[in-house]
């Protein structure tokens, strides 16, 4: 049963190759193994979180190789509950890019789309910086190339920009590993945790600046201002499907903040008090701010919806700044809820584009599929603006409650109620742009009726409103289980404990030597 | 010895840093390799220089080289030279698309968002 825990990253990486080597030229193949992996991921991934809801810490020894030697793949409450969110919207999204037939206007779209959710998978398990490194490598460069499927100039030069921004970005990641390597003598998460603490107060120059340099480089994964410059436009330009599956890619980065910054870097350590006070959250709070003044500037749909995206990223990034286990149980509940409603709005703004001649925020001429659409928009953008009754307005109030305690709180509390208030205004104007107006918009006479969006696309979209619907339903349990996970975390013993001391292949010495 | 290497790091890194601050595809693909050099050192650097010792501890040594470091080295040199090449494609393709190789986003506001440049 041990080794179900590397399945997440074995059976896509086994599946890709598959789809390309042996299902090339037919897309209904490719399509029944995509979903068919995809539907066996969520099983495992339910089976992985069922085993870690009672608190228990998995540990996979690759190669049967003891930490801190060995690579390690640790799956606790926070990695599997990623892990499936991940499975879930994938699902979703695959539905939606065969719906829209998304995936047969370029080559390689489910062998990337595979890649990509192998390299997220390994992000979320796990155990070692330099594996963390490695996994980011893989999803970036899937990534690469799901984000310039379908070719096309405007895509091609933000695939530029994005590529090269997340190559400085990775750059960066090695400096930050090696200077941690220089300091500790390791990169095991939980080796890390422990030899720390050991550091003297008088010689924690170069570790600073390591955690710095970390927390910089999960920063412009989670796209916090200001190093959220590669986003708009990327997934504005990126094909719908594809964007709507970043949108767990800026989780990755919150992700590892949390989980950097709980466990390595905790809260209670000297060498990186004040980091997340004095520099986080007023980065978190800016692009809050700036996605949600975004919104309201936007003049494309499609720029309107990444806007978004960097400022519900804002938002559970000021969560998790305050680093307080209440303050964690609200980022979580608000990362999942971010993560299905910018998958739904990327994918409505694709719905929206049927007959329409481009996503600009003009009256045009009603388009095919008017109804459901705009129903969906509705939904997603209450869910996205933080308006009662679906999650992002719990996930608002958690956050709002969670900083009643802080000294900042009168910021908090302002930026994120003014922000919450420009979103409305900005979601409404857009709205009543394409839907409403439209209305009263005179199409050509000799146009071509569009053809509606297809059954499936809209059973995607439905579902991933459906699933927000259910996080606000079932939000009792779901914060339940968010303070197991931030009980957890603020209690890294036992992962550590689980890390270091479960003996390996070489653990004990052995004769001969 | 240090000296030598924290300011090739140190050379190569300014260097890099200058060139992708620029606003063509070119000088900012040799920054970024500029800059990949420079940490690869730097990364090897990271187990401290030592000069004709082993790289496996043994019994009877004080002194070795730590092999971490290099195992690193050889994974990152391949990740980002494939990273590299995959980068020189895809600006080629936004280059003989657009017929521009500025990295930053069109001026024209009519051309973002509708799929089509110029």
């Amino acid at each position: 049963m041990i080794h179900w825990i590397v399945a997440p990253v074995i059976l896509p990486a086994l599946l890709a190759p598959f789809i390309v080597l042996a299902a090339r030229y037919h897309i209904g193949i490719q399509r029944v193994f995509s979903v068919a992996g995809v539907l066996a991921l969520i099983g495992i991934a339910l089976g992985l979180a069922l085993q870690a809801s009672d608190g228990t810490i998995t540990l996979y020894q690759l190669g049967d190789w003891a930490a801190p030697f060995g690579i390690v793949l640790v799956a606790d409450r926070l990695s599997t509950l990623m892990v499936l969110l991940t499975a879930v919207l994938s699902l979703f999204v695959l539905l939606y890019a065969i719906g829209s037939e998304w995936d047969n206007r370029g080559r390689h779209f489910h062998a990337l789309f595979q890649f990509q959710i192998m390299g997220i998978m390994g992000a979320f398990l796990t155990g070692d910086l330099f594996n963390l490194f490695v996994f980011f490598e893989v999803l970036l460069i899937a990534s690469y190339g799901l984000m310039i499927h379908a070719g096309g100039n405007a895509r091609l030069r933000a695939g530029v920009q994005y590529v090269l921004f997340n190559l400085i970005g990775s750059t960066l990641f090695l400096f930050a590993l090696g200077a941690i390597y220089a300091e500790a003598g390791t990169l095991n998460m939980a080796d890390l945790a422990q030899r720390v603490t050991l550091i003297g107060a008088e010689a924690t120059a170069g570790i600073r600046i390591a955690a710095v340099l970390l927390l910089l480089v999960f920063a412009i994964k989670a796209a916090v201002l200001p190093l959220h410059f590669w986003l708009p436009s990327s997934y504005a330009e990126a094909p719908a499907p594809v964007a709507a599956l970043f949108a767990i890619m800026t989780k990755v980065g919150a992700y590892a903040i949390i989980r950097v910054y709980t466990m390595v870097f905790g809260p209670d350590l000297a060498v990186t008090e004040g980091l997340h006070t004095t520099w986080l959250l007023p980065a978190a709070l800016a692009s809050l701010a700036i996605g949600m003044l975004g919104i309201l500037a936007a003049r494309h749909l499609d720029r309107l919806v990444a806007f978004a995206v960097i400022g519900s990223m804002g938002m559970v990034m000021v969560a998790i700044s305050l680093f307080t286990p209440t303050s964690i149980i609200a980022a979580l509940y608000y990362m999942v809820h971010s993560t299905l409603a910018a998958a739904a709005l990327f994918l409505i703004t694709d719905l929206v584009r049927a007959g329409r001649a481009d996503l600009r925020l003009t009256a045009q001429p009603v388009i095919a599929g008017a109804v459901p659409t705009s129903a969906l928009f509705f939904a997603a953008a209450i869910a996205m603006a933080g308006l009662p009754p679906l999650s992002g307005f719990l996930g608002k109030l958690l956050v709002l409650d969670a900083a009643f305690e802080s000294t900042s709180a009168a910021w908090i509390w302002g930026t994120v109620l003014i922000s919450s208030l420009i979103a409305v205004v900005g979601f409404s104007r857009a709205g009543s742009t394409l839907f409403w107006k439209a209305k009263a918009t005179e199409g050509a006479e000799d146009a071509e009726p569009a053809t509606p969006p297809a059954m499936l696309s809209y059973v995607a979209v439905g579902g991933l409103i459906a699933l927000i619907a259910a996080h606000t339903v079932f939000a009792g349990p779901a914060t339940r289980y968010m303070t197991a996970i931030s009980d957890q975390l603020f209690d890294p013993e036992p992962y550590i404990a689980t890390v270091l001391e479960t003996p390996g292949k070489l653990s004990e010495p052995t004769e001969g030597y | 010895m240090e000296l030598l290497v924290a300011s090739a790091i140190g050379v190569l890194t300014a260097c890099g840093l200058y060139l992708t601050l620029r606003l063509r595809t070119f000088p900012v693909i040799l920054g970024i390799s500029l800059l990949t050099y420079a940490v690869n050192v730097f990364l090897f650097s990271s187990g401290r220089l030592t000069i004709g010792a082993p790289p496996i501890l043994r019994d009877n040594i004080d002194s070795y080289a730590d092999p971490l470091p290099q195992a690193l080295v050889l994974t990152a040199i391949v990740i980002s030279f494939g990273m590299t090449a995959v980068v020189v494609m895809i600006a080629l393709g936004a280059f003989l698309g657009s017929d521009d190789d500025r990295i930053n986003d069109p001026l024209d506001e009519e051309s973002t968002g509708s799929g089509e440049t110029q």
